[in-house]
């Protein structure tokens, strides 16, 4: 309990210290609901050249992407900062991190919770709600509370993808671009019915790395839709199951890197 | 209280090894250490730049994971145990911040009783107390960012006592401070280990720090402990004495002779001479000399424990 009372007041110093620059952070509010919203607007333009994308029409690929875009965008409020654990390991400042009777990853993401990302969390469930209205969902219990897991599944597995990429700072400081590879890559690639993708590259992406049950499987579970690829129905449903292996190989690395630290002189 | 033994940290750097290869290479930065401190004990950690001072402290603290050996703080194992060794222990480090950058000083005090989660009564009494040595009232209400460098460390140690560790550990307390507030930083420790209720132990750079706040001096140098004592031990041990600079009317005889004294200089034709004391006492000195010569003036200089220090480095 007492601990959850310092995560806590580490929020509210995040807070205050935003308080601090008020202006910037309503401009950063902003400018930063546009990425989100250009994803979005990507579908509707892509649907202006073709009825159907992958054998799927606006509404159910729309579905995809607000399921992606929600569970994306919550991955990113929560620990997307985590992406600067490199600068922190490279200026040894990780050190002050340490020295608290606290653990380090909760602590990094309270410290640095991008309060900016809001507004696009506000939007991708704003999308998610109009993309299952749109496309009809006929309710079931078993496909409401799907409905409510996958986004919320999805966001666990992107938030393992951040830490996972993240840890690599432990071993190569300029570890860089390699992690949006997976993170935004990742988001892009589940954005869209994995139909669209070559063989090799969607056995890679979709299957071996997990990103086709990330949204594709869930929304054809909830969509009532048979997989033209051939998995079976209740895959939908079990599909939000990924973020589990996710975890603990993230939660491993994130260990083991921890104990690579080496900080740096002073 | 505080244990190691034979305690070692390796790091491993990638040297050039022709146009394209890298070799990897194992350095020591901390290589074989042993010691142990007591309660109530005030340690100074001096040794050159790259010496492993830092790196040892990071391993009291649970930073760094040896390589090798044991460490213990109460019992505890840093690494494993760094949560529960973090309420017990306090750290600043000289040249890392642990305040809140944007938020006035005295909302990183009220932030840090909730990560340590102190009783509000206590928080207040411990607060009350460094406000009072530290003069912290008059810039509690501005933001670190524009706090100058002697009160942001007046901060950092306020905040590092919040909780009531009972080993404080200073990683260049002192640095790039100027003189006030060096004197200040100072007082306020050496009060502080006067109490008896902490126990400190501070790495540094300038020795007036350790000719003022500790007993005990451990010099360090390519990871290696080369000395552990007092600082009048450090001076037996490298023959540095005290020396009695003397100016006098008329040159001494030829011949003439201090016992427990040696002449190491004559300057002005005779009529300064420098004598380094062996054995014999000033006074014992002082006496000597005044029976035997017309004295005009007479200074006693104490050993530069930088001479010293630069010595040992030299030697190491």
């Amino acid at each position: 309990m007492g601990e959850l009372r310092a995560y806590a007041a580490l929020l509210g110093g995040k807070a205050r210290s935003l308080a601090a620059y008020r202006t910037s952070f309503a401009i950063e509010l902003l400018s930063n609901l546009g990425s989100t919203v250009l994803d979005v607007v990507t579908v509707f333009v892509l649907y202006r050249a073709t009825a159907m994308v992958g054998g799927f029409t606006l509404a159910e690929s729309l579905l995809m992407t607000a399921l992606t875009a929600a569970g994306f965008v919550l991955a990113d409020l929560t620990v997307g900062n985590i992406d600067d654990l490199k600068r922190y390991v490279r200026a040894g400042t990780l050190d002050t991190v340490l020295i608290r009777p606290l653990r380090v990853l909760p602590q990094l993401i309270c410290m640095d919770l991008p309060l900016r990302k809001l507004l696009r969390l506000a939007f991708g469930v704003f999308v998610y709600v109009a993309a299952l209205v749109a496309n009809h969902v006929h309710w079931t219990p078993a496909r409401l509370a799907l409905a409510v897991v996958a986004p919320i599944a999805a966001a666990v597995f992107f938030g393992a993808i951040f830490v996972l990429t993240a840890s690599l700072a432990f071993w190569w400081v300029e570890s860089g671009e390699v992690g949006a590879a997976f993170t935004y890559g990742g988001r892009d690639f589940t954005s869209y019915p994995i139909t669209v993708y070559s063989d090799w590259f969607r056995g890679v992406f979709a299957y071996a790395l997990g990103f086709g049950l990330v949204s594709y499987q869930p929304a054809l579970a909830l969509l009532g839709r048979t997989d033209p690829l051939g998995l079976p129905a209740w895959s939908g449903y079990a599909a939000p199951l990924v973020c589990v292996p996710a975890v603990a190989v993230a939660a491993l690395i994130w260990r083991i890197g921890i104990r690579r630290y080496r900080s740096t002189g002073s | 209280m505080i244990h190691m033994e034979n305690l070692r940290k390796d790091f491993t750097v990638r040297v050039k090894a022709g146009r394209l290869r890298r070799e990897k290479r194992t350095v020591p930065a901390v290589d074989g250490v042993s010691l142990t401190i007591e309660p109530g004990e005030m340690v100074g950690y001096i040794g050159p730049n790259g010496a492993g001072k830092s790196t040892t402290l990071k391993m009291l603290t649970g930073v760094l994971a040896p390589t090798s050996g044991e460490v213990s703080v109460f019992g505890l194992t840093p690494v494993p145990q760094r949560t529960r060794l973090a309420l017990r222990i306090g750290v600043v480090f000289g040249q890392r911040s642990q305040l809140w950058w944007d938020l006035p000083l005295h909302e990183s005090f009220r932030l840090l009783r909730h990560i340590y989660r102190v009783p509000a009564g206590e928080h207040e009494a411990r607060l009350r107390r460094c406000r009072d040595l530290l003069d912290l009232d008059a810039f509690l209400d501005i933001p670190v960012r524009q706090l100058s460098l002697g009160q942001r460390m007046r901060g950092e140690l306020t905040a590092a006592l919040l909780h009531g560790p009972a080993v404080l550990f200073l990683d260049e307390p002192t640095i790039g401070l100027d003189v006030v507030s060096k004197q200040a930083v100072r007082a306020f420790l050496a009060e502080l280990g006067a109490s008896g209720d902490v126990t400190l132990v501070l790495t540094t750079h300038d020795l007036a720090d350790i000719e003022r706040l500790c007993h005990r001096l451990v010099v360090i140098d390519h990871g290696r402990v080369v000395h552990d004592g007092t600082i009048e031990a450090l001076h037996a041990r490298y023959g540095s004495r005290r020396s009695l600079v003397v100016d006098l009317d008329r040159p001494l005889a030829p011949g003439f002779t201090l016992p427990g004294a040696t002449l190491i200089g004559a300057e002005a034709d005779g009529h300064r001479v420098t004598f380094a004391l062996d054995s014999a006492s000033a006074g014992e000195a002082v006496a000597g000399l005044v029976a035997a010569a017309s004295v005009r003036d007479l200074s006693v200089v104490e050993p530069d424990i930088e001479d010293v220090v630069a010595r040992l480095y030299a030697s190491a």
